[in-house]
C-alpha cells in the first residue's frame, strides 16, 4: 500500500521534471525570475549581516573613557577604583595614570620636543571602561551616574554613534522584510499564472481523467509537483547569484582593505539560512501552485 | 443494480429532457436503449456516471443513492463504471498503450504490474499490434475499439455503450457487438444505448425504447 503510493509519487516527481526539460526556455525563464525575486532581499539580508559583524570587529564591548580631575589625589583615584569593582554593569576598566598617558603621547605622536618643553604634565589620569553589551539607553544612563561623581571632570562614550547604527540595521531589517513580502507574492503570482496555462493546454486530459474516476488529488498532484520543484531551482538560482556576487564584492573589498590596512571580507550565507531559504521558495511554489489548482480545476467539469 | 425512480431531467432554459423515467436492470443483464436523436439517450447514460445530475427523482447504483453522494466519493463510483464514449474522448498525446494505461493509473496501480492487463485489453479488441501508435493514426473502427479497451481494463462491473456502432460499416459494428456479448458472458452489466436498428434484429435480450423523454410501452 504504502510501498504503491510511493511510486506513484516518484512516478509524478520524474514526470514533472520531464515536463520541465521539455520546455527547457520557459522553465529556465520562470525558474531565473524566481531567483532573481530571491535574492535581492537575501542578498540584502546577508549584507545587513556582515555591516553588523564589521561594526562589531571595529567596535568591540561598549567602551568609556572616564577623565579625572587635574587635581585628583590618590586617594581619589583609588575611590573610584573602588566604586567601578562594585559595579555590576562594568566587566572590566584599565587605570592610565597622567605620566603613562603622557609617555604613550610622546611615543605614538612624536611630539617628544614639543611636549619635553612643557612645565607640567597637562593629562589628567583616566580609566578606560568596558561594559556589558547594553542598549544605548542603558549606557548613557550609566555615564550620566558616573559623571556625577565629584572626582571626574567627564566621561566621553559615544552612544550616538551606537544608536545611529542600530537605527540603520533597524531600517534595514524592515528593507528587508517589505522586499521579501513584495516579491515572495510576485513568485507566488508568477507561479499561479504558469500553472493556470498548463491547466488550460491539459484541459482534455483533466476532463478524460475525471470521467474514468481520478481524485481531485491525482490531478493537482503534477501540477503541485511542478510549482513546488520550480520553487526549489529558483531558490538555488538564488543562492548561487548571491554566492557570485559576495564572492564577487570581496574581492573588490580586499584592495581597498589593503590600501586601509583593514581585515574587511564579507562572510557567505550560513548553512541553515541557505537550507531555510530553500524550503521557503519551495513552499512559495507549491502555495502558488496550489492556489491555482484551487481557483481553475473545479471549473473544469467533464461535460 | 442500477434503478431509477421518477427520474426527470431538465436542461437550463426549461428544456425537459426525460420525464419520469422508471426501470430496474439487474446485476449482469445486458439491455438495449433505443429511440431518435433527442430522445434522451446520451442523457439517460449520463445520470448513471453522475456526469449529468437528475433534476428530480433518485438514481441508485449497487444500493447506493448516486444524487446523495458527496463530490469526494464520486471517482470511486466512476471506477465501477466503464464509459464508451460516443465522440471517444481519447487523449491525443499519448500513445495507445498509454491511453489503455490511464484508469489502471488513476486506480493506483503499480505501473510494473499492469502492462500484463494493458496488453490483454488491447489483445481483446485487436489492437495489440499498434500499442506504441499514437490515436491520431488510426481509422474511426480502431479508436472506437481502443475507447472500448479503455473502458475495460480496470474490470468494471458495468459497462455503458454511448452509440458504440455510430459511423461504423456492418462488419465493423458485428465485430463490435460480439465484444460487447462477450463481456456480458463473464458477468458485466451492459448498457448500450443506439439508434441503428440493425443492431436489434435477432436480439433477445431487453431494450428500453425512449420516446420525447419518456420510456415508451
Amino acid at each position: 500500500m504504502i510501498h504503491a503510493w510511493l511510486t506513484q509519487h516518484w512516478h509524478v516527481f520524474v514526470f514533472t521534471l520531464k515536463r520541465l526539460v521539455s520546455t527547457p526556455v520557459t522553465s529556465l525563464l520562470s525558474i531565473v525570475v524566481i531567483g532573481i525575486a530571491f535574492s535581492l532581499p537575501a542578498g540584502i539580508y546577508i549584507l545587513m549581516d556582515n555591516l553588523r559583524a564589521i561594526s562589531g570587529q571595529t567596535a568591540g564591548s561598549p567602551q568609556m573613557s572616564l577623565y579625572l580631575k587635574l587635581n585628583a589625589s590618590e586617594s581619589d583615584v583609588e575611590k573610584i577604583r573602588q566604586r567601578l569593582q562594585d559595579n555590576a554593569q562594568i566587566t572590566r576598566f584599565q587605570f592610565i595614570s597622567k605620566s603613562a598617558a603622557l609617555l604613550q603621547l610622546q611615543q605614538s605622536s612624536g611630539l617628544m620636543d614639543v611636549t619635553s618643553g612643557l612645565a607640567r604634565n597637562p593629562l589628567p589620569d583616566a580609566f578606560v571602561v568596558n561594559t556589558h553589551d547594553a542598549t544605548a539607553e542603558t549606557l548613557e544612563q550609566l555615564q550620566t551616574s558616573m559623571q556625577a561623581w565629584p572626582e571626574i571632570e567627564h566621561v566621553q562614550f559615544d552612544a550616538a554613534w551606537a544608536k545611529r547604527l542600530n537605527a540603520l540595521l533597524e531600517f534595514g531589517r524592515t528593507v528587508v522584510l517589505m522586499l521579501a513580502i513584495l516579491l515572495s507574492t510576485a513568485i507566488i503570482a508568477v507561479m499561479f499564472n504558469t500553472i493556470r496555462l498548463q491547466i488550460l493546454t491539459k484541459r482534455e486530459e483533466i476532463e478524460v481523467s475525471k470521467l474514468i474516476g481520478a481524485t481531485n488529488s491525482f490531478i493537482q498532484r503534477p501540477f503541485l509537483y511542478f510549482g513546488a520543484i520550480q520553487g526549489l531551482l529558483g531558490g538555488m538560482t538564488a543562492l548561487c547569484i548571491i554566492a557570485l556576487a559576495i564572492h564577487t564584492m570581496n574581492e573588490e573589498l580586499t584592495e581597498i582593505a589593503a590600501l586601509y590596512t583593514l581585515n574587511l571580507h564579507l562572510q557567505h550565507l550560513s548553512t541553515s539560512d541557505n537550507i531555510s531559504l530553500l524550503f521557503f521558495s519551495t513552499w512559495l511554489g507549491w502555495l502558488g501552485a496550489r492556489i491555482s489548482v484551487a481557483t481553475h480545476l473545479w471549473q473544469i467539469e467533464p461535460k | 443494480m442500477i434503478s431509477f425512480k421518477n427520474v426527470s431531467k431538465q436542461f437550463p432554459g426549461g428544456h425537459s429532457v426525460l420525464k419520469n423515467i422508471d426501470f430496474t436492470i439487474a446485476a449482469g443483464e445486458m439491455v438495449f436503449v433505443t429511440g431518435h436523436s433527442g430522445a434522451g439517450k446520451s442523457t439517460l447514460l449520463k445520470l448513471i456516471a453522475a456526469i449529468e445530475r437528475p433534476t428530480s427523482g433518485s438514481i441508485s447504483i449497487s444500493g447506493q443513492n448516486i444524487a446523495q453522494l458527496k463530490p469526494s466519493t464520486l471517482p470511486f463510483l466512476r471506477r465501477k463504471i466503464g464509459f464508451v464514449f460516443q465522440d471517444h474522448k481519447l487523449l491525443f498525446d499519448r500513445s495507445v498503450f498509454d491511453n489503455v494505461l490511464l484508469p489502471l493509473q488513476i486506480s493506483g496501480f503499480d505501473h510494473k504490474l499492469v502492462t500484463g492487463r494493458v496488453n490483454a485489453a488491447l489483445d481483446k479488441v485487436g489492437l495489440l499490434k499498434k500499442s506504441k501508435a499514437f490515436p491520431i493514426t488510426l481509422s474511426g473502427g480502431e479508436r472506437q475499439r481502443l475507447c472500448i479497451a479503455r473502458a475495460v481494463v480496470h474490470r468494471p462491473t458495468i459497462l455503458i455503450a454511448d452509440e458504440p456502432t455510430g459511423n461504423l460499416d456492418a462488419a465493423y459494428a458485428k465485430d463490435i457487438m460480439d465484444m460487447f456479448r462477450s463481456f456480458h458472458q463473464v458477468g458485466v452489466t451492459i448498457l448500450i444505448a443506439t439508434h441503428d436498428a440493425t443492431l436489434l434484429e435477432k436480439n433477445e435480450h431487453r431494450i428500453l425504447q425512449l420516446d420525447q423523454g419518456q420510456i415508451a410501452a
